[in-house]
């Protein structure tokens, strides 16, 4: 099945491997290219005040969060970050395991279940606010209480849908619960599972920047906040850049993470497809 | 896409009699809790007000005009934003997928923007636009277009090669062969899309409502905390929440309307 576009993206057969690469790389960085010119050009011939030039954004850049700003906002944050994306990611799957495999539970809470996940995550800032105050414990459970219902509610969908064939034969084989739980049930939600750790990471990461948006003093929302409350332009830009890399960091990590975790799943597809 | 697939599925089992008997008990038990912790001292009463309270709270806002003239406003830029991005979405992502070599030469810049989170732009639109509705819009387009891009992309690349051959052997128009075959190839992929994108326009409306200050039951909410009227701020929190599963519902009942031809859906149906 070669269609125009797979001809397209693989060159034309005569062109070594080497060619290939390079043609990629020009595919890949065109672009950006192009449209960061294009900014640069249109800095120069008609300055804007919200729209520095990018050359003005880098120098903010490096002077703003190279500077004493990395240990007293960007790490901690990031490291918040983290933490609750590890406890989320922990909690859901385990949740979501413990109620994907008994029926009755899953029953019960699902409509629960659905109403708090259709609540927007950012709503729980106020309401964290007001029962914990503004604390580091509160900015940590405020993002993991906004990012983890993605795991749970995929992890219960993923676990229901063991294959019952495969299930039983685990039975007759006298696998353990938990041999069972570590050779089958969770292998078989992990592509589930990591559809929903894909949705975790990025509201994970838009509670962290509200979170901190939200009457605090410190942290990389706060800071930039603070830029443009003091009409501080290009430092303000040179925040937004930084969390854009911060996600853009995030979603390559999942990548790479997905690719290992669900080798065996792709390898499936591509069977199947071809 | 694994979304697709058992999007029916969920909704063939909300339909049998006992699993939502269950969970109407569930939905009870959690209400009869937070009534009666507070009530005996488990959890502090300042903080979590009894569930009556909260729900006679909720009544009492139903009957006043400014909520639903919050209620309104939320709605309003929801939709507007979403219809936005959705019309983009699509016209982009038909545009991009179907010539390979846009697909090839844009694929680094959607992966490298998509991630953005949409909330890192709140500073630049408070200076732009302050606590108009725009906003917000800027908010919701850019967080919903990706969402429907990408579905859109997945959707025109699922075309049969064969069809499509057969299409072009035919001397269709190029205009005929976008309604007749990737169009109807893609409309699945649109609808997650649309489904995706609903909920996503939802939590950037409120979010604006709440961080910047666009009217909306997201700033009812922020003042309300902020002035310590504890049980009004719970019974916002049940309103967004309704509105969110409002919108979920709405979006999936117009995804089974809309493919109700769709293999998908119609196999659905018969069992």
């Amino acid at each position: 099945m070669s269609t125009p576009a797979d001809t397209m993206k693989s060159g034309p057969r005569g062109r070594s491997r080497g060619t290939r690469t390079v043609i990629a790389v020009l595919y890949a960085v065109a672009v950006p290219v192009v449209l960061i010119v294009a900014w640069l050009i249109w800095a120069g011939v008609s300055p804007q005040i919200f729209f520095p030039s990018p050359i003005a954004i880098a120098e903010a850049f490096v002077n703003t969060w190279l500077g004493p700003s990395l240990t007293n906002d960007v790490i901690p944050s990031l490291a918040r970050l983290g933490v609750a994306i590890v406890l989320a990611i922990t909690i859901g799957i385990a949740a979501g395991t413990v109620i994907g495999l008994t029926p009755w539970l899953r029953e019960l809470l699902e409509p629960v279940l659905e109403f708090f996940r259709a609540i927007p995550p950012p709503v729980l800032i106020p309401v964290f606010t007001l029962l914990m105050g503004i604390t580091t414990s509160m900015k940590l459970a405020v993002i993991v209480a906004g990012a983890f219902w993605p795991v749970l509610l995929n992890t219960i969908d993923g676990v229901r849908s063991t294959d019952s064939v495969m299930t039983e034969t685990a039975q007759s084989f006298r696998l353990t619960r938990a041999e069972r739980l570590r050779y089958l049930v969770l292998p078989s939600a992990a592509p589930r599972i990591m559809t929903g750790v894909r949705q975790t990471l990025s509201i994970a990461l838009i509670m962290m920047v509200i979170s901190e948006m939200f009457n605090t003093s410190s942290g990389l929302g706060y800071r930039i906040v603070y830029f443009q409350r003091n009409y501080l332009i290009a430092e303000m830009w040179s925040g937004i850049v930084l969390l854009g890399l911060v996600g853009v960091f995030l979603a390559a990590v999942f990548t790479f993470v997905e690719r290992r975790v669900l080798r065996w799943y792709h390898g499936i597809k591509e069977t199947e497809r071809a | 896409m694994t979304t697709v697939a058992t999007a029916p599925e969920r909704r063939r089992r909300r339909l049998s009699g006992s699993t939502a008997a269950l969970g109407i008990l569930g939905l009870f038990t959690i209400g009869a809790l937070l009534e009666v912790l507070p009530r005996i001292g488990v959890l502090n009463r300042r903080f979590f007000p009894p569930s009556s309270e909260i729900l006679t709270t909720l009544i009492e806002q139903l009957g006043e005009g400014a909520f639903w003239t919050a209620v309104s406003d939320t709605l309003r830029g929801w939709a507007i934003g979403l219809t936005i991005a959705m019309v983009l979405g699509i016209a982009v992502g038909v545009i991009i997928g179907s010539v390979p070599f846009l697909r090839d030469v844009t694929s680094s810049t959607i992966e490298f923007l998509r991630p953005i989170p949409s909330v890192a732009l709140i500073p630049l639109v408070v200076l732009l636009y302050g606590t108009k509705l725009q906003s917000a819009l800027i908010l919701i387009v850019y967080a919903a277009f990706w969402q429907v891009l990408v579905q859109v992309l997945y959707g025109v690349a699922d075309v049969d090669p064969v069809v499509r051959d057969t299409a072009r052997s035919y001397r269709f128009s190029r205009w005929t062969q976008l309604r007749q075959v990737v169009w109807p190839t893609a409309l699945p992929y649109v609808m997650t899309g649309f489904r995706l994108a609903a909920a996503v326009a939802l939590i950037l409306q409120v979010t604006a409502e709440l961080v910047i200050g666009v009217p909306g039951l997201g700033r009812n909410l922020g003042v309300a905390q902020s002035s310590g009227a504890v049980s009004l701020t719970y019974a916002l929190v049940v309103a967004v929440g309704i509105i969110g599963i409002a919108i979920n519902l709405f979006a999936r009942a117009l995804e089974r309307r809309i493919l109700n031809w769709h293999p998908s859906v119609r196999r659905d149906v018969a069992r």
